[in-house]
């Protein structure tokens, strides 16, 4: 009979944890970020066409050649990306190497896009379907990747860069470069 | 009423839908179906399995977004290509962690949720047998006296 009652306390005790876990679960603001598997992973083969006529297009060979870089994820139609526009030029004028790969976008709406907000990529690829970015484990624009000389991903920033991300995406810069 | 109404709906046929979405036509395979029937039941399958990332309380095969037309294109070429439905999950799965993926397997996070429900059962069943058998053996006290 008391052997019975503790057993029938621990089944509540163990009730009560868990609904006390879900309250608290509940109680959290929802994170809707999905952060890539792929950091410390290899840049995945990937070619792509050149988004504009005034750079080059993007593949994996050109994030293997010693050079750390930023790799920026964006598109024209995307609002956050024109926000971000400052911080990229902050970023570039600092001495960062900065690629893109423009998604799901038009050559004419990239050309008018940069020639609104400035351009401070070196290199933009052309990705249609979103090939590159569903390899890299991307789930929306804008998102900044930090990818080190050999090709290595190194960091994902999510999100348009705010003014006080710039000195935090340099350092993971020369992280990768160290 | 009517009055109003007529230039009300004249007035919405000239609404523009807001472009937060791009003008690129949908990936080749988005909305198109593989011509094997037996490949595609496969990818369809799968597709309902895997969530939209975009819109995250919906499968890529419920989805509008453009995104998930993008991935839909990815399950079907790779389906198409000869991958099977699991390498294709696994492919995903190494790109967004488990969270893209509606199926859940067991991993070394998700192991609780399959150990648990046997747990709370086992113990469930052993309270339940203990009274049961409790109240048996009350029954045989009564029938002696």
């Amino acid at each position: 009979m008391k052997r019975l009652r503790y057993t029938l306390w621990i089944v509540v005790g163990f009730a009560a944890a868990l609904f006390g876990l879900f309250a608290y679960q509940l109680s959290q603001p929802k994170d809707d970020f999905v952060e890539s598997a792929m950091v410390g992973q290899p840049m995945p083969a990937f070619d792509l066409p050149p988004a504009v006529e005034s750079r080059p297009g993007l593949s994996r060979a050109d994030l293997a050649d010693g050079e750390p870089k930023l790799l920026n994820v964006f598109a024209s139609w995307c609002i956050p990306c024109a926000a971000e526009a400052p911080q990229l030029d902050a970023l570039e004028r600092a001495g960062a190497n900065i690629v893109a790969v423009a998604i799901r976008d038009r050559t004419e709406d990239v050309d008018r896009f940069l020639a609104a907000y400035g351009n401070p990529f070196t290199r933009i690829g052309k990705d249609d379907i979103s090939e590159v970015q569903l390899a890299i484990g991307s789930s929306g624009v804008p998102e900044t990747f930090v990818i080190d000389g050999n090709g290595v991903i190194t960091y994902q920033h999510i999100g348009d860069i705010r003014a006080d991300d710039v000195p935090m995406l340099l350092e993971e810069l020369r992280k990768a470069g160290s | 009423m009517i009055r109003w109404l007529i230039p009300m709906l004249a007035a919405l046929a000239f609404i523009q839908p807001v472009s937060a979405q791009d003008r690129m036509p949908p990936a080749p395979y988005a909305y198109t179906q593989l011509d094997d029937p037996a490949l595609e039941e496969q990818a369809r399958e799968l597709m309902h399995t895997l969530r939209c990332l975009k819109c995250q309380s919906q499968s890529i095969a419920d989805s509008d977004a453009p995104m998930a037309g993008d991935m839909r294109h990815q399950v079907r070429t790779r389906i198409a290509a000869g991958e099977s439905p699991d390498q294709v999950r696994e492919w995903l799965i190494s790109r967004y962690g488990d969270y893209v993926s509606y199926e859940p397997q067991v991993s070394a996070t998700t192991w609780p949720l399959f150990v648990l429900p046997i747990v709370l059962l086992v113990l469930a069943g052993t309270v339940l047998m203990r009274r049961i058998g409790r109240r048996k053996g009350d029954d045989a006290v009564d029938d002696a006296a």
